[in-house]
């Protein structure tokens, strides 16, 4: 058998080199973090669209005869809404990185205030539906697949004023970290999309 | 010692790190991964006691044929508490959160995982839930079977349903968030020079199983949120008579239950390619076959759910669609299965209990597999179906298949966890009682099955009981095999033979540091000199000097040099033989 003397080698030399960078920076993996939990998330959105699809397919009339049928002006105006926010946020990730705070102030506000008209537009929705959560299958379908995506649409809107809370600090958000801004921005879009599949399952086919 | 593992162990001198806490770091939020690999595998242990218990007075009942034991309604919620335990709180976050917490970043040379708060966080999230579905025996626990179909779940008690559904739901959402970490610590962690395909084929396993139960668990999770407001409002998702439809229900589930069969079987598939490499003293037979097939039957797991639904009215199309689908899983198991047997194949076994226990698992899961396949065939599924046939069978991969393997997992890696070798004589006592005891459990129940004995009923034809009784003694002897377990595994814990840092020779990264490691594992990114399952290929005659690292630039450290290139650079290749002139590689 032979043996490697590590002395001829540069083996040694890694040693040292190691005990030097021993305590070198956690490598920043959070965008990637954020990007595989929306998978998941759009696997429990996923799930419930099927659920809604399949309902929609065993039941013989869809939907079933005696629902009032939905209003589409109001719910039109909030897609719309909704959608051009996924724009306005965009600016504030632009400013971000212009090293602009007063950008990201005002776009990140801009993007709350129509997350807010937005879920005030579903609650006014809500309450002036004629049917229940219990009238019949559309009708639980529908509340718990909006109601679910407005949970969502709240938590992004949270993560927004987080961030505007946290961006009074100077220099907390720069243009060379701003994790916070452009997570809250993917996890907008995110919610953005959802909405733009369940509008178009709800309310058009 | 052979040549791969002197080079490899020599490019990484043991870690000289700072000393791991005391004791009292296991009942804390500690976010290191070896911490919390501990944690689960030893809070995920006492709920498989906890199963085990519920087990064994199942089986009590059943020694005869009259409902005597226990009465039917406990007899119904101690095999559906006795599954759920099994399944969420024992196989699942073991293989995954215990020993995946463990051995991933070890393997792949990494500090930690990606994530070491939410890793700390998925953790404890476990006890809560699982002492929840236990404290659900107070109240009425849920009695409906695991799999909780409703409408039978819509009338079963409600305190009972719903504390089912939320610890579920925590147990899921624990998962979920160990799958978000492992995905991307195996994604952007490893050791530079690590490519995919240099990875120990337990982080692939992983790597394969994380995204199954990134896809698949929030179905559930889903389905669980519609069940929930069936049970508590009224409202008739799975409700016929509302309107509603139960079959939606059986498709969600399953949707994900199937592939947590998987979730279940892969992160022992990986631990059993690494322990059979090492204990035959051989390179893996077929590395990338068995690479690939982890992400084959990741992808395929996810399309065969519906033959769970074979008699629940599925169109003949869809019957004959899942029925193919199923059958072509056994494709990518069975080329793990022989290269399992051709890397034992003329190999040095070495019969140490890890080892012993990875061949109990082989022989065991082959069994599992084939009833498998036999009731993936929609005709004899027809008659087969919620009969004890299915419970050996599924008895036979996840207590055979994935028990038998975490025991060879304990077996392996116990002299690097507690820096400390189990007693082997008291391994394979362990082994032949879970053996033995195994096969009398469940084998007859094949034959109960085939003779038309229904699953899930405290009551049986008395033409049934000598094949009870038989199944009860063995499930007894099964009992009372963990128990030279538990001693072993506590008495060698404290005093135990030390371990050294690699008493097995093996060649992953995690035997090239201390044993137990400290915290951040390495001293520096360790190097690659050798492949993961490069043994016995030291047979070089010629000493030579290996240049292993390129100093400039450290990201070709394990690559040109590497001995297990099958084509090393012409400049710093370690044989004279291949050596030449010019480099290819920059």
């Amino acid at each position: 058998m032979t043996t490697i003397d590590p002395a001829k080698t540069s083996l040694n030399y890694h040693h040292e080199q190691a005990a030097e960078t021993h305590h070198h920076e956690h490598p920043d993996l959070r965008i990637p973090g954020v990007i595989v939990f929306l998978a998941a998330e759009s696997m429990i959105f996923l799930g419930l669209f099927m659920a809604y699809i399949a309902f929609r397919a065993v039941t013989p009339d869809w939907p079933p005869e005696g629902t009032p049928k939905l209003e589409l002006l109001l719910p039109g105006i909030n897609t719309a809404i909704l959608i051009s926010s996924s724009f306005v946020i965009h600016n504030a990730d632009t400013a971000i990185k212009k090293n602009d705070v007063k950008g990201l102030r005002l776009w990140f506000g801009v993007t709350a205030l129509m997350g807010a008209v937005f879920l005030v537009g579903q609650l006014y929705e809500y309450f002036h539906l004629e049917f229940g959560l219990k009238t019949n299958i559309f009708a639980s379908t529908f509340y718990v697949l909006t109601g679910f995506h407005g949970l969502h649409v709240c938590f992004g809107l949270i993560l927004i004023l987080a961030v505007l809370w946290r961006s009074r600090k100077p220099n907390h958000y720069n243009s060379e970290k701003h994790f916070g801004v452009e997570a809250a921005e993917i996890y907008w879009h995110f919610v953005d999309v959802i909405w733009i599949i369940l509008f178009l399952l709800l309310y058009i086919l | 010692m052979t040549q791969a593992a002197q080079i490899q162990e020599q490019a990484n001198l043991p870690a000289h790190g700072q000393e791991p806490g005391d004791w009292k770091r296991y009942f804390s939020f500690s976010s290191d991964h070896k911490v919390i690999g501990i944690q689960y595998l030893v809070t995920t242990f006492f709920f498989y006691l906890v199963g085990g218990v519920l087990a064994t007075m199942v089986r009590t009942e059943l020694a005869t044929p009259e409902s005597d034991f226990v009465s039917r309604e406990v007899y119904n919620s101690l095999f559906t508490v006795h599954a759920t335990v099994m399944i969420f709180l024992w196989i699942v976050p073991a293989g995954t959160g215990g020993f995946g917490n463990y051995l991933v970043p070890l393997m792949i040379g990494a500090r930690d995982m990606a994530f070491p708060k939410l890793n700390a966080l998925a953790f404890w999230i476990i006890p809560p839930a699982g002492i929840m579905l236990l404290s659900s025996f107070f109240v009425g626990a849920p009695g409906a079977g695991w799999t909780n179909y409703p409408p039978l779940s819509l009338i079963s008690g409600k305190a009972g349903e719903m504390i089912w559904i939320l610890s579920v739901l925590l147990l899921g959402t624990s998962s979920i968030l160990a799958a978000i970490n492992f995905l991307v610590t195996i994604w952007k962690m490893r050791v530079p020079g690590m490519g995919w395909n240099q990875m120990p084929l337990f982080c692939w396993a992983m790597f394969a199983t994380s995204i199954l139960a990134l896809i698949a668990t929030p179905v559930l999770a889903g389905a669980l949120i519609l069940l929930s407001f069936d049970v508590l409002i009224g409202t008739a998702f799975f409700n016929p008579t509302g309107g509603g439809d139960p079959i939606v229900y059986q498709h969600l589930f399953w949707f994900y239950s199937h592939p947590a069969v998987y979730i279940m079987i892969l992160p022992v598939f990986g631990m059993i390619s690494d322990i059979i490499s090492v204990h035959a003293r051989k390179p893996i037979f077929g590395y990338k076959a068995i690479a690939y097939s982890s992400l084959a039957i990741c992808g395929l797991g996810l399309i065969v759910w519906v033959h769970h639904m074979f008699t629940s009215g599925t169109p003949p199309w869809m019957r004959m669609f899942f029925m193919i689908t199923t059958m072509i899983i056994a494709v990518p198991t069975g080329i793990k299965i022989f290269s399992w047997l051709a890397t034992l194949w003329g190999g040095k076994l070495d019969g140490s209990s890890a080892l012993l226990f990875a061949m109990g698992f082989i022989s065991l899961f082959v069994i599992g597999g084939i009833s498998g396949v036999m009731v993936a065939s929609v005709p004899f599924d027809i008659h087969v179906h919620d009969t004890y046939f299915v419970v050996a069978h599924l008895h036979y991969v996840l207590f055979g298949g994935s028990v038998f393997g975490l025991y060879a997992g304990f077996y392996h890696w116990f002299p690097k966890i507690t820096g400390r070798m189990m007693d082997e004589t008291w391994g394979k006592v362990h082994f032949w009682l879970s053996f033995v005891g195994f096969n009398l459990a469940f084998m007859p129940m094949h034959k109960l099955g085939l003779e038309g004995m229904n699953r899930r009923i405290a009551e049986y034809d008395p033409k049934f009981a000598t094949l009870n009784l038989i199944c009860t003694i063995g499930a007894f002897l099964l009992a009372i095999s963990t128990i030279p377990f538990i001693v072993n595994a506590a008495w060698s814990w404290l005093r135990g033979e030390p371990a050294g840092d690699n008493p097995w020779r093996g060649l992953t990264l995690e035997w090239m540091t201390t044993s137990p490691p400290p915290v951040e594992n390495f001293d520096a990114d360790p190097i690659l000199a050798t492949g993961p399952y490069d043994y016995g290929m030291g047979s070089r005659s010629t000493e030579v000097d290996v240049p292993f690292s390129d100093a400039d630039d450290p990201a070709l450290s394990a690559g040109p040099s590497s001995t297990l290139r099958a084509k090393p650079d012409p400049v710093v290749a370690a044989d004279p033989s291949d050596r030449g002139t010019e480099s290819h590689n920059r």
